[in-house]
């Protein structure tokens, strides 16, 4: 069957946007992933809980409550802690560019803003698994 | 990284023996990419499996399956039973992308020690469930989880492999399902052990439950058989809830009796090896070079209307060598 590219999509937080995260699951899967979507409202240990469980190569976070200098900092420490780490972490929404780039020291992978291709977000998480995914 | 992610069986197995999570999850992995990693695998769990109990829920797309298993998994964790669910949804036969959406009515359970959840893409298999779910089942049992509940994807008439899977099958339906169920009488009427009408709070439930029990009344039983009960329930208000739990363990209790249980755990066995063996020959038939050359030579041969269909297949079967 050979291995497939696993991606977990969530929505952490308190906003109801969802429209950016449904549009991406939807693209991911039609590029051949299997996406785990997991709905609104996820804490950061519910989300790094669920990507162990699902064995996930990326974590998608969508965020545009302005949360994020919270969320993503500690989800990468409880993946971190969980021995999880080689689970990458991307996220989309509405960040400023002052943000991205202290997040992706942080250990975020990629950030990435309104009007992105599908496609791009695509390309990235295939080059960041060509390593573990055949 | 290697294709196991850099870390070998022997130090995942051994992770796995003492509890930790991501080795059972990367296990599964490797259980779903199937070959022989696979079945290396299953040579160290499989011993391991203790029995667990083998829920099935199936049912039509929407009916509720996913809500119903989230409440019973919370009924079983109040009393300190050790849970897996396996969450089956289609792979898109497109693509062979899948969006796993199961966890999202099951979000409750994230974050309890005593529940792993699994979600699982069907994988271009047609019967309701994943080609591997009896392995990650078989995982999850040896992982110390004492009930598995395997959630079907949606399903129509004919997807009923859950029923050679599980122990007890809850078939979920709700009062829309209406003249469909006069067309599943075939298939999934069939194969329940436990019927559910969803959604009670709909004013046509008790009406549509009624109708399920005079259909499944129809049916000629020997003396001492289990007759399905149906059980009304509202996954929304989380009514029903412990009557449907008490069906289940009336079933289970029911299979207790005069070893009915062990006989349907061989037959259950007897059916796995027999398709692990069916999908095994298939591999080495298609595998051998002369097989697919002949069937390239000969098809023109079909499509002029020299040779039928059968006369060809002969020729083929004539061609396999199977050591």
């Amino acid at each position: 069957m050979g291995k497939k590219i696993r991606v977990l999509v969530a929505k952490p937080g308190l906003d109801g946007h969802d429209r950016g995260a449904k549009v991406v699951a939807n693209a991911l899967r039609d590029a051949g992933m299997e996406v785990v979507y997991t709905g609104l409202h996820q804490t950061p240990e519910m989300i790094a809980e669920s990507a162990i469980q699902e064995d996930v190569d990326v974590i998608g976070l969508s965020i545009l409550s302005g949360a994020h200098l919270t969320m993503f900092p500690r989800l990468v420490e409880l993946l971190a802690e969980r021995g999880a780490d080689h689970i990458k972490i991307i996220g989309g929404g509405i960040i400023p560019d002052e943000d991205i780039a202290r997040l992706e020291e942080m250990g975020v992978s990629r950030l990435f803003g309104p009007g992105t291709d599908t496609r791009d977000i695509i390309e990235f998480i295939r080059k960041s698994c060509a390593d573990s995914v055949s | 990284m290697g294709s196991n992610g850099g870390q070998d069986l022997q130090v995942l197995i051994e992770r796995f023996e003492q509890g930790h999570a991501t080795a059972a999850a990367r296990l599964i992995t490797i259980l779903e990419n199937g070959g022989e990693p696979a079945e290396s695998v299953m040579d160290r769990i499989f011993p391991k499996a203790r029995g667990a109990y083998r829920i099935g829920f199936t049912g039509p797309p929407g009916a509720g399956k996913s809500s119903l298993v989230l409440h019973i998994s919370q009924l079983l964790r109040r009393r300190d039973v050790q849970i897996g669910v396996i969450a089956v949804d289609p792979t898109s036969p497109f693509s062979g992308g899948a969006l796993l959406g199961d966890r999202i009515r099951m979000q409750r359970l994230t974050g309890d020690p005593g529940v792993f959840v699994r979600s699982l893409a069907s994988r271009g298999s047609l019967g309701g469930i994943s080609n591997c779910t009896d392995e990650v089942a078989d995982l999850l049992d040896a992982f110390g989880k004492e009930m598995i509940l395997i959630e079907t994807v949606g399903v129509g008439q004919s997807e009923l492999e859950i029923a050679e899977t599980t122990h007890t099958v809850v078939v979920i339906l709700v009062p829309e399902s209406g003249d469909g169920i006069q067309a599943m009488k075939a298939g999934l009427m069939e194969i329940g052990d436990v019927f559910v009408m969803n959604k009670a709070d709909h004013p046509d439930s008790e009406l549509a439950a009624k109708e399920i029990e005079d259909t499944l009344r129809l049916k000629n039983v020997p003396d001492g058989a289990w007759i399905p009960p149906v059980v009304l329930t509202s996954a929304l208000e989380g009514r029903g809830i412990k009557e449907l739990a008490e069906s289940i363990e009336k079933h289970h209790r029911y299979l207790e009796e005069e070893d009915r249980l062990v006989e349907k755990r061989r037959r259950i066995l007897r059916s796995r090896v027999r398709s692990a063996f069916m999908d095994r020959m298939e591999r080495k038939i298609w595998d051998d070079p002369s097989v697919r050359e002949i069937l390239s030579e000969r098809i023109g041969d079909v499509y002029e209307g020299r040779l039928s269909p059968y006369r060809l297949v002969q020729e083929l079967e004539k061609r396999v060598k199977i050591e």
